[in-house]
């Protein structure tokens, strides 16, 4: 469950948020759509808590994110824009580090890196190492990471980006899978079919701003069209996106 | 050592143990640099002075016919007496051109005046500006010079006077210098090789732990974990400060084989440098690595590429060198104050160790607080730097 209300954050004279509003409940998968700039990556960083917000309260799993980032941190799991993994470890390796820093040891540890190894067909790559990945593979071992504690709150900045439609289905699947499980999914995309074909919720974010929020149906009721695409064109351009933000 | 730390500690290990680059620099060519420049310069050096001695002095004479009794002393005290036909001219074109080292010059009245008690006029074409022939120049001198003592003797005796009416002092040198004290400025460049391949051992380690992850983008999703900052962060210059002691350990274990091979004994000197001494020296030093790690940590810290973190950390590597550098051609003695500067301490200290000079428990102390402490300051600086936001770049 993410809660988030009246988020602002500057860096030196760029507003990069303001006043970011929205909600991702359990059991749902959110889709944050919005233009290159618009504020996605600022949004989620400071939910995972490496910016800390300059006004408004963000909340993982009824923690908040500047006053207790260390719970907070325990029940997120977040897969980076870049999926940063260690080159010179093994997948499995980079599971495994990732699993010990959220405390878990032994035999636990073994056996939740081996499921995930499993559930994410990563048995033929995980001994090697990480430098000779494909961008699918890379995706698949930082996503193993991300879950290794069996997060409850689950965000994914652009994870899409430069995968084949195969690693795109995979990916799919396993959100959808999370969903059934009760977990709560937030996503960021700047491309509508991708937030079309898989979300609950949308939140629409442009010039650091929500411009319009809810289901598909909702979105396509509230600007009057029959097009996603065209829906979130119209209420991107409700917003001039005179100021820019870093990605 | 919490688990944490622990993890980040062996993780970093491990990755930069697979690393070439990261391991020859630190193991192979860092700990290889010292010791074998310093023992080929020293193999040179002392092969050098040993031919000298061994060697007869060859020694070109014009006028040899004039002094028989001269040459006889001379090859007796094992000079090799060359005759040539030179005149003046000639014979101070040929030492300048460096035909010959040194020419000794008998005029053709040398007999006569000797005979007559006048001064017998002798000329030696020495080049004091040449420093590899000053040795023997030096020593046709002193032959020269005890041949005309010898004489003066004679004549007095001859008039029934002692010798020594002509020797109203008696001047002798009296050496303090332990054979090991007289290599103090090579033994300097020891203590001098082993900091730097500390530093170089730890190079790469900082940059990559701190820089690096930055532009890999590896350190985002590490700082969404739910560990303190600062848990990371010692880990990391745990790590750092282990390759910087590695480093430093073989460093001086192959300067105790490298100095097994060089014959010291032939420069007068000994290399106090036995197994014990190593280890005693290690103890020393290592005192410096947490100091280093967390000044390589915190410069690397601020860099935004590991491009400009390789750039400013190759000058920070010069900051400790510096106070030896001046210690070693200043030929700085120890004292209680010198002892609260870091790596100037343990230069003094380790040079002290070298030499078999007794070292004062305090210095020992003063140098081991000061430069603890200092480590414990920019450690945590390091730390602090990891707080920042700003630290993602």
């Amino acid at each position: 469950m993410i809660r988030v209300e009246g988020i602002v954050k500057r860096f030196g004279a760029v507003t990069a948020l303001q006043d970011v509003s929205f909600t991702a409940a359990d059991g749902r998968i959110t889709g944050l759509l919005g233009h290159n700039g618009a504020g996605k990556s600022t949004a989620l960083r400071v939910l995972s808590t490496v910016l800390r917000p300059d006004a408004g309260r963000a909340q993982v799993d009824g923690h908040d994110c500047v006053t207790e980032p260390l719970a907070v941190r325990r029940s997120l799991g977040v897969l980076p824009h870049a999926s940063g993994l260690y080159a010179n470890l093994t997948g499995r390796e980079n599971i495994l580090y990732y699993g010990r820093l959220h405390g878990l040891a032994g035999a636990a540890l073994q056996r939740a890196t081996d499921e995930l190894i499993e559930r994410l067909e990563l048995g033929a790559v995980a001994g090697r190492r990480a430098k000779g990945y494909s961008q699918g593979e890379r995706l698949k071992v930082a996503l193993a990471r991300a879950l290794i504690h069996r997060p409850q709150t689950l965000i994914l900045d652009e994870p899409t980006s430069g995968l084949d439609v195969t690693a795109v289905r995979m990916l799919r699947d396993l959100l959808r899978e999370l969903r059934a499980l009760g977990r709560c999914v937030l996503f960021s995309s700047h491309v509508m079919q991708e937030v079309a074909a898989l979300c609950d919720d949308i939140v629409i974010i442009a010039a650091g701003k929500v411009v319009l929020r809810g289901t598909p149906r909702q979105i396509l009721e509230q600007t009057g069209t029959s097009d996603l695409e065209e829906a979130f064109v119209r209420a991107s351009a409700r917003v001039a996106p005179t100021q820019g933000a870093p990605a | 050592m919490s688990r944490t730390v622990a993890s980040v500690f062996l993780k970093e290990i491990i990755e930069n143990l697979r690393d070439r680059r990261v391991v020859l620099s630190a193991f192979l060519f860092g700990v290889l640099l010292g010791p074998v420049l310093f023992a080929a310069m020293m193999s040179t050096v002392s092969n050098r002075t040993a031919r000298i001695q061994d060697q007869p002095l060859e020694l070109p004479v014009a006028g040899s016919a004039h002094a028989p009794n001269l040459l006889a002393f001379l090859r007796e005290n094992g000079v090799d007496v060359q005759p040539v036909e030179l005149s003046e001219s000639q014979a101070i074109e040929a030492v300048r051109d460096g035909t010959y080292n040194l020419v000794l010059i008998i005029d053709e009245d040398y007999g006569e005046r000797l005979a007559a008690g006048s001064p017998a006029p002798l000329r030696l074409v020495v080049d004091t500006a040449n420093s590899r022939t000053a040795p023997e120049s030096a020593r046709a001198r002193r032959l020269l010079d005890g041949y005309g003592a010898q004489l003066a003797a004679l004549r007095l005796m001859s008039r029934g006077m002692s010798p020594q009416i002509v020797q109203p002092l008696d001047v002798r040198n009296i050496d303090v210098a332990t054979p090991a004290g007289r290599s103090l400025l090579l033994m300097g460049m020891i203590t001098y090789f082993c900091l730097m391949s500390m530093l170089t051992g730890g190079f790469y380690l900082a940059i990559d732990t701190t820089a690096g992850e930055r532009e890999r983008g590896s350190l985002e999703p590490l700082l969404t974990l739910p560990v303190a900052r600062s848990e990371l962060m010692l880990g990391k210059m745990l790590a750092t400060a282990a390759f910087m002691a590695i480093s430093l350990f073989l460093t001086l274990a192959v300067f105790g084989v490298a100095l097994s091979f060089v014959p010291l004994e032939a420069l007068g000197m000994s290399a106090n440098f036995g197994p014990q001494v190593i280890l005693a020296m290690f103890g020393i030093m290592v005192v410096f690595v947490p100091l280093g790690a967390g000044l390589l940590t915190v410069v690397a810290s601020f860099t935004r590429s590991t491009r400009e973190a390789q750039t400013w950390l190759s000058l920070v590597l010069l900051v400790p060198a510096a106070p030896i550098m001046m210690a070693v051609f200043t030929g700085t003695k120890p004292t209680t104050a010198l002892m609260a500067v870091p790596s100037l301490s343990q230069h003094l200290l380790a040079t002290s160790l070298l030499r078999g000079d007794p070292i004062p428990p305090l210095h020992i102390a003063v140098s081991l607080l000061t430069t603890l402490a200092a480590g414990a300051v920019l450690s945590w600086i390091a730390v602090r730097l990891y707080r920042r936001e700003a630290i993602l770049g």
